[in-house]
């Protein structure tokens, strides 16, 4: 049993995959001899060599184009995108190339491209984004977004062997942050598709992904500490599909819905689950589904401003007490 | 003086190159009338409201595409070429069959694509052509990494990619040849310079003379020839193919062709000038200069020609009576294979029975 963090697991998970199938490889910006931005890739190069840990040029479009083509030829290749504010480069590769290739030419693409996402590290405009929703509308794709180690490393190894091209979203915010205690010589796999309750409760449902399941939770003990309502938290894990069935099992058990996330508001993904909820749970509301989210701006750079703008801690206590009074 | 002069067609072809027979000669004919043949099969189906989408010509483009594609190795899991939609001879040449163009230009059920894409938008990896989508530009990094792949597998298979000269704009061209120049990708990108990008000429998609300008910039070998002459064209891409394979990485070659039809069977073509179409089809025909060839040089006779020109018709009789009548695919099955797992999206509840 060893500790271990957000990073490291992820890494432990891409290791492992990249030992055990051969047809796994990585490509990315300096991501071979210098290990990657964020060191997630740090070693791979010496021990799995540079045809297996390739170093790009800069040109995202590129690195997801000929991942998707080596993907095609029975590869699965895991594309890093080194902030995963440049995927909007290789946007029109993902949703028009990628995403429809099953479908329109029954090509398969088992393909990953991952990279880290999130604000609250200061890193401004181009270096926090959230890009789930500008994909979420694709079908073609998956997108995970794991908010714990465990499923850092269930996530990214159940991608790899995903048939499907999945977007798998990191937390930076997370990378070293969050610190678990993985079981050594069990193969930790997390289903794509699957929701995970993070916390039981009766009086309302938060429903969260990334970062800011960590933040409800923190609002949840707060709010049972003070107020004495007793919150359940649901980890999505995975934004696309949507776990329809933990979701509605949620809201038919506390009737109050609030959902949370670090994207901004306008097309964010709160919107979607509101309106499935209210699809296949109406009748089960005591109360009107909210929404805590970034505001409507690109994320600014000075700690002021991005506190401002992110939602916080305290956000989801002041909503939620709303709520449990509605 | 017309803007846009005939190619400079080089030294005259002496002789067939070495490695090509009689046979070959012929069997690049073949796939030169049959592409010809079959769009004129298409034609007709257009104008009885057969064709459901759009109808695209290779109308002067046929040497180019039939004698690139000759030059790969051709079988199951060999070489594999990605085709533009002016491409449809180099698809032929891989084993394309007629019936399954005509199926997907009619949107049938049967079609490669089950009526899910339109007409040469479908693939055979295992006959080796991965068929385009509409964003021009993008099969060169996915091209470059299905190349990628035989190099990391060392695999002795070579790749073959066709861009338009105003696609040679886009983004995913330049990050795509520079990719595959970097990683030596056994690549050969043939840049067709068919003087219509739609509507918009070569001087304003742009400011170089050449596209082999543009390869040459990312270190890539490249070469211009006369597009329309076909065995020019089948050697400068054997020896390509040949380099590529022996581990010499990517290469582009630049084809000097015409567009001699609209970007679509819709469009008027009036901003292409009468005398510099009608020249092009008098003088500079691909299939026309290579019959020349073969009947002057006494590689052919006439009626072999004449034999094969009837065979193409009756396959292409054939394959059109096969398909003409078959049904479009029924509406539900748009549901299913958007993902491995799950395999079907579900009906909406409004369209339960």
């Amino acid at each position: 049993m060893a500790e271990v963090t957000f990073l490291e697991a992820l890494r432990q998970g891409l290791w492992e995959e990249m030992e055990r199938d051969d047809r796994v490889f990585m490509l990315g910006e300096d991501i071979g001899a210098y290990g990657g931005a964020f060191k997630v890739t740090d070693g791979f190069q010496k021990k799995f060599g540079e045809s297996r840990v390739i170093d790009t040029p800069i040109a995202e479009a590129a690195i997801v184009g000929a991942a998707a083509g080596a993907a095609h030829m029975g590869m699965r290749p895991v594309a890093e995108m080194q902030f995963i504010d440049f995927i909007s480069c290789a946007y029109d590769m993902l949703t028009n190339y990628v995403a429809t290739a099953r479908y329109r030419a029954g090509l398969a693409t088992p393909m990953v491209v991952r990279g880290p996402c999130g604000g609250y590290v200061r890193g401004g405009p181009f270096h926090s984004q959230n890009p789930e929703a500008a994909f979420f509308h694709t079908p073609g794709l998956k997108i995970v977004y794991p908010a714990t180690a465990r499923d850092a490393k269930g996530l990214i190894k159940a991608s790899i062997r995903d048939d499907d091209p999945v977007i798998y979203l990191e937390h930076k915010w997370l990378y070293r942050r969050i610190k678990e205690t993985l079981p050594e010589g069990e193969e930790i796999l997390t289903p794509i598709g699957q929701a995970r309750l993070a916390r039981e409760g009766k009086d309302l449902s938060i429903i969260s992904y990334g970062a800011t399941v960590w933040k409800a939770l923190e609002a949840a003990d707060q709010l049972a500490q003070s107020d004495g309502v007793n919150a359940e938290v649901l980890d999505l894990r995975t934004l696309l599909p949507l776990d329809d069935a933990a979701i509605m099992s949620s809201v038919k058990k506390t009737n109050k819905v609030l959902i949370v996330h670090e994207d901004t508001r306008t097309g964010g993904l709160a919107g979607e689950i509101a309106a499935r909820i209210n699809e296949q749970a109406f009748e089960w509301l005591d109360g009107p589904i909210m929404r805590v989210t970034a505001h409507d701006v690109p994320l600014p750079y000075a700690p002021t401003l991005e506190d401002f703008v992110l939602p916080q801690t305290e956000d989801i206590v002041k909503a939620a007490k709303w709520l449990v009074k509605y | 003086m017309s803007p846009h002069p005939l190619p400079t067609t080089g030294p005259a072809t002496q002789g067939p190159p070495a490695e090509l027979e009689r046979s070959q000669l012929l069997e690049m004919y073949r796939y030169l009338r049959l592409t010809r043949t079959l769009e004129e099969r298409l034609v007709a189906l257009y104008r009885q409201s057969k064709v459901i989408g759009g109808l695209f010509r290779s109308l002067g483009q046929e040497g180019e595409s039939v004698a690139s594609a000759y030059a790969l190795d051709r079988g199951r899991h060999r070489d594999i070429l990605s085709p533009l939609i002016r491409n449809l001879g180099s698809m032929l040449v891989m084993g394309a069959k007629p019936i399954e163009i005509l199926r997907q230009y009619m949107a049938k059920a049967e079609s490669p694509t089950h009526g899910r894409e339109l007409n040469v938008h479908f693939n055979d990896l295992e006959k080796g052509y991965l068929g385009q989508i509409s964003h021009l530009g993008d099969m060169i990094p996915v091209m470059a990494g299905i190349t990628l792949t035989f190099k990391m597998r060392g695999e002795p298979r070579v790749g073959m990619v066709y861009v338009g000269d105003g696609a040679t704009s886009t983004g995913s061209f330049h990050e795509g040849l520079n990719f595959a120049a970097v990683q030596r990708c056994p690549l050969v990108v043939i840049g067709e310079y068919n003087h219509w990008a739609y509507s918009t000429p070569p001087e304003k998609q742009f400011a170089v003379k050449d596209l082999a300008e543009k390869a040459k910039g990312y270190g890539i070998h490249a070469v211009t020839v006369d597009g329309n002459d076909v065995l020019t064209v089948y050697a400068a891409a054997k020896h390509a193919v040949e380099r590529a394979r022996r581990g010499k990485g990517t290469h582009f070659i630049e084809v000097k062709t015409y567009r001699r039809k609209g970007h679509a069977e819709h469009d008027d073509q009036s901003y292409q000038p009468t005398d510099e179409l009608e020249r092009w089809a008098r003088e500079n025909d691909p299939v026309d200069r290579y019959v020349k060839q073969l009947l002057e040089n006494g590689w052919v006779e006439e009626s072999d020609l004449a034999e094969i020109d009837g065979a193409v018709k009756d396959e292409v009789d054939q394959a059109t009576d096969a398909c003409v009548n078959e049904p479009l695919p029924s509406g539900e099955t748009s549901l299913t294979g958007v993902y491995a797992d799950p395999v079907a999206t579900p009906r909406l509840w409004y369209r339960e029975s």
